[in-house]
């Protein structure tokens, strides 16, 4: 069995040179790394547990700056926030929705993104509320990215030796806009979605018509999905059952799935249009309901 | 030999150190360093909680964290529940209420219960199965476990 080592550093400058070494690994709530270094699926040389750093551990909302949401914050901490029920109530979904309470202790949304799951259950409503990953570097300079850009694979990201992920920034929600994510699982609980839908749309001041709406895809690709063409479709609609059909096709024909044991790509690509109304219906619901 | 790292954690109320390898799962280090076998291994990957430890108060998978994760924390275990004036009133009600068969997964099911029940002192039957969806049971089917803490939230614990 091949030797790690370990290392807990309080700096963001020492935790962009351990992660530069070959084989280092970062690590936060560990509920997917663990697993995989234990059972020899991710190679592991060094572990670097980020969660002394403060930075990665900050969850703060201001009404100018948006939401900061520390790569190392665990779930359950989210799914708790006031602020985040109540102006992101898209990602609010989508944490809760991680594990059970065990879990919820200790993974992390950074983690979840930077674990690269196409299924990853955080990441639509990331997307569809326009944040960005805040990346640190060993040279020190600060990168920002989209979340649709991050991931490039499955388990794969744009992150480069020593880089990392440090926080993700959501920007102050517009007036009269809500958030939703919803995914298909064939249970209640306790399973790795076959489609994720998540969406965010604003509504103009006397709510007759839609300003903006992002929908993103997960489980559809092998990344999470950003389908612009059907946010785009509803802006100036007044999102009657006919704007949602034509943004739930749109969805559906950039849709990339694949069939595996969990669904075929044609039941998938019906889940996404399903998904897509759905989720539309429930962020409507929000703004109007508060 | 692989090299070891020094950690200082309170262990049920009791400050320890002990020695455990980066490699080494904190459920490992319980069972295997410190002699505390309370704690279950299951499935080893985060699926069934049998393994269930607080760790600063949160209910956690031993089994998803590194020993060296716990340097400066509190851990409570099984062991650290019952006190010396007797069972803890979820232990007594397992047992009134034959909430368990081979006992496997009993540590990790009282754990994750007392952890509910220190949050929420009166929850739901629908609540205290929500909280429990993390923790599998193969011989009980779950009902009498339940009912068990369900009655020992009724008796205020
Ligand atoms: S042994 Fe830890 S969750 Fe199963
Ligand atoms: S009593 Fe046997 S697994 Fe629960």
């Amino acid at each position: 069995m091949k030797e790690i080592d370990y290392a807990a550093p309080a700096t963001l400058t020492e935790a962009t040179a351990l992660l530069a070494r070959k084989g280092a690994r970062a690590l936060a709530g560990g509920t997917d790394l663990i697993v995989q270094v234990r059972e020899n699926r991710r190679d592991a040389e060094l572990l670097v547990d980020l969660k002394n750093i403060a930075e990665l551990n900050t969850l703060r909302f201001d009404a100018k700056e948006g939401l900061v949401l520390g790569a190392a914050v665990p779930c359950y901490r989210i799914a708790e926030h006031p602020d985040v029920r109540k102006r992101y109530p898209g990602l609010g979904d989508g944490v809760a929705l991680i594990g059970g309470v065990q879990i919820q202790s200790r993974a992390s949304v950074g983690g979840n993104l930077c674990n690269a799951s196409p299924a990853a259950d955080s990441i639509p409503a990331l997307i569809a509320l326009g944040a960005s990953a805040v990346i640190a570097t060993p040279s020190g300079t600060r990168d920002l990215i989209p979340v649709e850009k991050f991931c490039t694979g499955p388990g794969r990201t744009i992150l480069g030796p020593g880089e990392l992920l440090v926080h993700l920034h959501l920007p102050p929600p517009a007036p009269n806009s809500s958030s939703a994510y919803l995914r298909f699982i064939p249970r209640k609980e306790m399973d790795i979605a076959v489609v994720g839908v998540g969406v965010a749309l604003a509504l103009n001041d006397n709510r007759t018509a839609c300003v903006f709406a992002r929908i993103a895809l997960g489980a559809v690709g092998p990344t999470p999905l950003l389908v612009p063409e059907a946010g785009a479709a509803l802006a100036g609609r007044p999102l009657a059952e006919a704007d949602l059909e034509r943004a739930a096709e749109l969805a559906q024909a950039q849709a990339l799935p694949i069939s595996d044991m969990r669904g075929s790509a044609d039941y998938r690509r019906h889940l996404v249009g399903v998904l897509v109304k759905r989720a539309l219906r429930i962020a409507l619901q929000r703004v109007k309901g508060g | 030999m692989p090299k070891k790292i020094h950690v200082q954690a309170v262990i049920n109320g009791q400050p320890m150190d002990f020695l455990c390898e980066p490699r080494q799962s904190l459920l490992e280090v319980l069972r295997d360093e410190l002699r505390l076998t309370g704690s279950k291994e299951g499935c080893n990957n985060g699926n069934c909680g049998a393994c269930n430890v607080l760790l600063d108060g949160r209910l956690v998978n031993s089994c998803l964290v590194f020993g060296a994760e716990v340097q400066g924390k509190a851990v409570t275990t099984i062991e650290g529940i019952a006190t010396a004036q007797g069972l803890h009133p979820l232990q007594q009600k397992f047992l009134e209420h034959a909430a368990l068969q081979c006992g496997i997964c009993t540590p990790g099911f009282i754990v994750a219960a007392k952890a509910l029940l220190e949050k929420n002192p009166k929850p739901s039957e629908e609540q205290v199965r929500h909280w429990l969806a993390g923790n599998l049971c193969r011989c009980t089917g779950y009902d009498k476990i339940i009912r068990a803490v369900l009655d020992a939230a009724r008796l205020g614990s």
